[in-house]
């Protein structure tokens, strides 16, 4: 009981760390096919020249709708062939020298990082000229990634003094159709992290349909079984 | 019951051949059949069985899963990608493998809470407990070495920090632990020796243990809830308990039922939360490993953080923290004397008296708030302001977890004192159902 009034006691003095980043949730659905075969066209065009997905097949994306033909047509651009992995052919060495560090692999990146931590990340980039590429980022802060996607975003600066993002120059998109783009990318990122989760889920509902009748059968034979213990 | 139990005819046919040759029937009969177990187990005494399950579900997925599976540095990370994504039905067989290890766990800790209720540690099954917890410990290693085969963040700085204890043993400690990795740093060579172990030694050794295990507990028959010897009170004609009753076919079917819905469980976990939350697969996981960028946060799984805590509640004695490894070590090692330190004339909690049940429960919470503390980096709750003496500035998780080991230990250490003068309730002659 002492214990506990001094753990109330010394409530009052705790300090909770500030390194907790606000993310956005991310209103992404992976039922929707639409959804991640944009977000497919995305990822090829704008993230697989740096960054590779090299778990990822190329045919797997029939799986979200698309055909054998036009993933050949509009999607493999390197000469690959439809089984294969999506690799990029930037030597690791090089990368480092010029960003810094190394585009990591984003096969699974949307299960170390999370959906609403990618999502708020591609939303996050602001114009910081004391960074080497001239971009930072208010969810990976100093990140080496430059923002990529500037020219449809525009550009953001950070307000010091509210350390708020706010508007700076206009892109193609506005920001409701920008931000529709990223839960397209993420939502596929999502999906591309372990594409079978679908199937997973649909399949469970049946395994587990089973065993409840096979619960019902076998609490039923043990009754029988039981009736003469007493 | 009535039909054959007094039938000494031989067996014919294909069986009486077998019988003549190997002790088949006599087996059947001695551990199934007529094997009498005490007819008022309750839900505590579904674990057992469940366990075994697991076990053998471990070895089977293990077994197709090393089929892919590449035991190299370079390859390793790939390798678990391939089957979750290339190999048909791969990522059923890997979450079947990663949960499975998870609830061996959480079935471990059930069984063995079930064994401190109802004192099946006591005479004559001390050596029946003696190889339940050297079970445990091999299981620990085993998932220790298993832990590190996916290759990925998690896995190497696990292993690494996990590694790294042995090095805190004064004067051989560095060389043993660069002879468990095999290297300076964990590297290929030790993911090699970590497979080798992870896939035979400890699966060999651990069927072993199980099998003695389950000869001694039917050598000195199944405790029960109520703590009585059913063997004491025998039918005077046939010589059977009059309190047992045959294991195949009630407690089969009934273990039946209790798998059914331990399936249950399992299923939900593996097709809808593979990653149980980040418990069962860490997200950093998903990382692979690389030696030169560390974590800022690193904790084991869930079911090493009890004792993770304790490790970490320890404070460095003369800058050796070797202290700490010792305690963790101490931790485990604890549940052995746990026979001999129970003075209490009775063996189930239903005829302990107070004393126990209130030592038990400050245990099982301080289990609790351990196993919680291991998960979380030690700075969670702050620290205490610095203007309080003693305290000032000391992490509140780390004070919690140094109160919370003091009642980890104190629950075995003071066992032979509030044991003694626990009074007890008077043990009926016939199990109560």
């Amino acid at each position: 009981m002492r214990f506990f009034v001094i753990i109330f006691l010394f409530f009052s003095s705790l300090s909770f760390s500030a390194e907790n980043i606000e993310l956005s949730k991310a209103p992404i659905d992976l039922k929707d096919n639409q959804s991640l075969q944009r977000g497919a066209k995305t990822f090829v065009n704008y993230c697989l020249n740096c960054h590779s997905a090299k778990f990822m097949r190329y045919s797997n994306l029939q799986d979200i709708g698309l055909s054998a033909e036009t993933i050949k047509n509009d999607l493999l651009f390197t000469g690959n062939k439809i089984g294969d992995t999506m690799s990029v052919n930037m030597s690791m060495k090089d990368s480092k020298k010029w960003f810094g560090a190394s585009p990591p692999d984003l096969s699974v990146v949307a299960r170390s990082r999370g959906a609403d931590w990618i999502y708020s990340y591609m939303r996050g980039f602001y114009r910081d000229p004391a960074r080497p590429m001239g971009w930072n980022n208010t969810v990976y802060v100093n990140s080496a990634m430059p923002h990529i996607l500037w020219e449809l975003q525009g550009e953001q600066i950070l307000d010091p003094k509210t350390n708020k993002l706010e508007k700076f120059s206009s892109g193609k998109l506005n920001a409701k159709e920008y931000d529709a783009m990223i839960v397209d990318l993420t939502n596929y990122l999502v999906y591309m992290s372990e594409p079978d989760q679908l199937k997973r889920k649909k399949m469970g509902y049946y395994v587990i349909g089973f065993l409840l009748l096979l619960l019902f059968l076998t609490i039923n034979l043990k009754k029988e079984y039981w009736r003469d213990i007493k | 019951m009535k039909k054959d139990s007094k039938k000494q005819n031989k067996s014919v046919g294909l069986v009486g051949w077998v019988d003549e040759r190997f002790p088949l029937s006599s087996f059947i009969k001695n551990h199934l059949t007529e094997y009498y177990a005490p007819k008022n187990f309750n839900f505590w005494y579904f674990f057992g069985a469940l366990a075994l399950f697991t076990f053998v579900m471990q070895i089977l997925t293990g077994i197709f899963l090393t089929m892919y599976y590449k035991p190299d540095a370079a390859q390793a990370f790939a390798s678990v990608e391939f089957i979750m994504r290339d190999v048909s039905f791969g990522w059923l067989i890997r979450y079947m493998h990663s949960t499975g290890a998870s609830l061996f766990f959480v079935v471990i800790y059930l069984h063995m809470f079930r064994g401190l209720m109802y004192g099946s540690y006591k005479k004559p099954r001390e050596l029946l407990w003696l190889f339940g917890v050297a079970i445990f410990l091999l299981l620990m290693a085993e998932s220790f070495f298993g832990y590190l085969l996916p290759w990925g963040q998690m896995s190497y700085w696990g292993a690494q920090v996990i590694v790294n204890l042995f090095a805190t043993i004064p004067f051989i400690g560095p060389d043993l632990a660069e002879w468990v990795r095999g290297d300076y740093l964990v590297s290929d060579a030790t993911l090699n020796r970590f497979f080798a172990f992870h896939v035979i030694a400890l699966p060999l050794a651990l069927a072993g243990l199980i099998m003695c295990h389950l000869v001694a507990l039917h050598e000195v028959g199944s405790n029960n809830p109520d703590g009585i010897e059913i063997k004491d009170t025998k039918d005077k004609k046939t010589g059977i308990p009059l309190d047992g009753i045959p294991f195949h076919p009630y407690y089969t079917v009934k273990d039946l039922t209790g798998l059914t819905v331990f399936l249950i469980v399992f299923a939900s976990i593996i097709f809808f939360a593979p990653e149980m939350g980040g418990y069962f697969l860490e997200a950093n996981n998903f990382v692979p490993a690389d030696p030169l960028v560390t974590p800022s946060h690193i904790a084991p799984t869930w079911y090493f953080t009890p004792f993770y805590s304790i490790l970490r509640a320890v404070p460095p004695i003369l800058g050796s923290q070797f202290p700490g490894v010792a305690a963790m070590g101490l931790s485990v090692l604890i549940f052995f004397f746990v026979p001999w330190l129970d003075k209490s004339k009775v063996r189930s909690i239903r005829y302990k008296g107070i004393l126990y049940k209130k030592w038990l429960t400050a245990f099982v919470i301080s289990f609790i708030v351990l196993g919680y503390l291991g998960t979380v980096p030690s700075n969670i709750w702050g620290q205490f302001s610095s203007i309080i003496p003693l305290l000032g500035g000391v992490d509140i998780a780390t004070f919690v977890a140094r109160i919370f080991t003091l009642i980890y230990f104190a629950f075995f250490i003071m066992m032979p004192i509030y044991s003694k003068k626990d009074v007890t309730k008077k043990v009926p002659k016939r199990v109560t159902m």
